[in-house]
């Protein structure tokens, strides 16, 4: 073999038109993790205005809670932490050799229920906190 | 004797008695002939390219030793369908038909010798196992993805060949039966276990879909794992060699590295549930590091 062709980038990009659902899990659990390491550090952020005093925490939150985008980014956030949750489930049971070749069918089923648990938290998110 | 057009330009070659004007006579006959075999071809392409019985196949061409061809380009290739035919088929035909350069390597047709992993319509399948009519046209026939292309759909297979030889793929034992002519037998339950795993044709369909084969070239990859676990669940082998074989496979690259994307289980041509192997040799190595009793 004199040379060899590398397809380099172009290759790259046709990795992902392999996708199945085993790999939309996959990504799907990377993308929502790192939502919810990021999340902590603002969780913390608000969590820490409680050491200024009960008054100065409970208007942060009211103004956090009178913004739309905030409500709605709640909303988004149960969505990303209720799918890490139930495909965390499902990744366990992969790792204990639990139903392996229902994995897709468990990929979806755990896609179906966040949507429904997010579509049932809207009315209530959207309403807002009144404290 | 004068239709023969081959054998008379032999003659003109070998003396020169023959008139010019049945040279000129000739070689307007042989001009004619050629005309009507290009239009021949012509009508021939027109009629593949229309009809309804041909498969459109994309074939990836690339040869690093045909300037034309150092820069990679897909060809069209229209096959007249005959009932079960594979894409194996097809791509011989258009060989025989088209272009004899196309290169691809096969060898058994049979889904046994694993030579013609393809990456077709964008998944890792047998050239040979793969029917035409379950495929969308146009059929796009592109060489193994993550392996360097030697020549049109020929990708280089040595990296993949060493990953299985790391994993040492044969048996090995230190506890021999007695008596000389004695058998080294399995039980049933034990084969029933390997039995799966042992059906690789070291294709490299399931290496070339993992994309953590992709980014880490050290990662053994679902065959070597799936060879390896052929062997640690061989009870024949006894406890010494397991725990030999579980070093190998706990290793930084070894089966720590999979994420369980399942993409190597849906690929593999000979159905070997790979994931499912390789989760159970993590247990295995878990179990082996613990021994809490």
């Amino acid at each position: 073999m004199s040379q060899s062709y590398n397809r380099g980038l172009i290759e790259d990009f046709s990795r992902w038109r392999e996708f199945s659902a085993g790999m939309w899990a996959w990504i799907f659990h990377k993308f929502t993790g790192w939502v919810l390491v990021g999340y902590l550090f603002t969780h913390i952020a608000v969590l820490s205005t409680a050491l200024s005093g009960a008054t100065e925490y409970t208007t942060t939150i009211q103004g956090l809670e009178s913004l739309l985008i905030v409500r709605i980014l709640e909303v988004g956030l149960l969505a990303v932490a209720v799918f890490h949750i139930l495909n965390g489930l499902r990744l366990l049971f992969v790792d204990l050799g639990v139903g392996l070749e229902a994995q897709d069918k468990s990929f979806y089923a755990s896609l179906i229920l966040t949507g429904v648990i997010v579509v049932a938290s809207v009315p209530t998110f959207l309403a807002g906190v009144t404290i | 004797m004068s239709t023969q057009v081959p054998e008379q330009v032999e003659d003109e070659s070998a003396s020169e008695t023959v008139s010019t004007g049945k040279q000129k006579r000739d070689a307007k006959k042989r001009e004619r002939a050629e005309r009507v075999q290009e239009q021949r071809e012509v009508e021939a392409a027109e009629k593949a390219r229309t009809a309804d019985d041909t498969y459109h196949l994309k074939v990836f061409r690339y040869d690093p030793e045909v300037p034309e061809k150092q820069e990679p380009r897909f060809d069209d290739f229209y096959v007249p369908y005959k009932q079960g035919m594979t894409i194996l088929d097809a791509l011989m035909w258009a060989r025989d038909h088209y272009d004899s350069s196309l290169t691809f390597r096969h060898s058994c047709r049979q889904a046994i010798c694993g030579s013609d992993a393809l990456f077709v319509n964008g998944s890792q399948r047998l050239g040979c196992k793969t029917q035409l009519s379950d495929l969308s046209e146009p059929v796009r026939v592109e060489p193994l993805p993550h392996a360097d292309v030697v020549k049109d759909l020929v990708v280089d297979m040595e990296h993949f060949y060493d990953q299985m030889e790391a994993v040492e793929p044969y048996f090995q034992t230190n506890s021999l039966p007695d008596g000389e002519l004695e058998e080294q037998r399995q039980t049933r339950e034990n084969r029933e276990k390997v039995k799966m795993s042992t059906r690789c044709i070291w294709c490299s369909a399931c290496m070339s879909s993992c994309n953590i084969a992709a980014g880490d070239n050290e990662y053994l990859g679902p065959a070597a794992i799936n060879k390896a676990y052929r062997f640690a669940m061989d009870e024949r082998e006894g406890e010494d060699m397991k725990q030999r074989r579980l070093e190998i496979l706990e290793q930084e690259h070894g089966v720590w590295r999979c994420q369980t994307q399942f993409s190597c289980t849906e690929v593999c041509p000979k159905d070997i549930p790979l994931t499912e192997h390789i989760q159970e040799l993590k247990r295995e190595a878990i179990k082996n590091n613990l021994k809490f009793w």
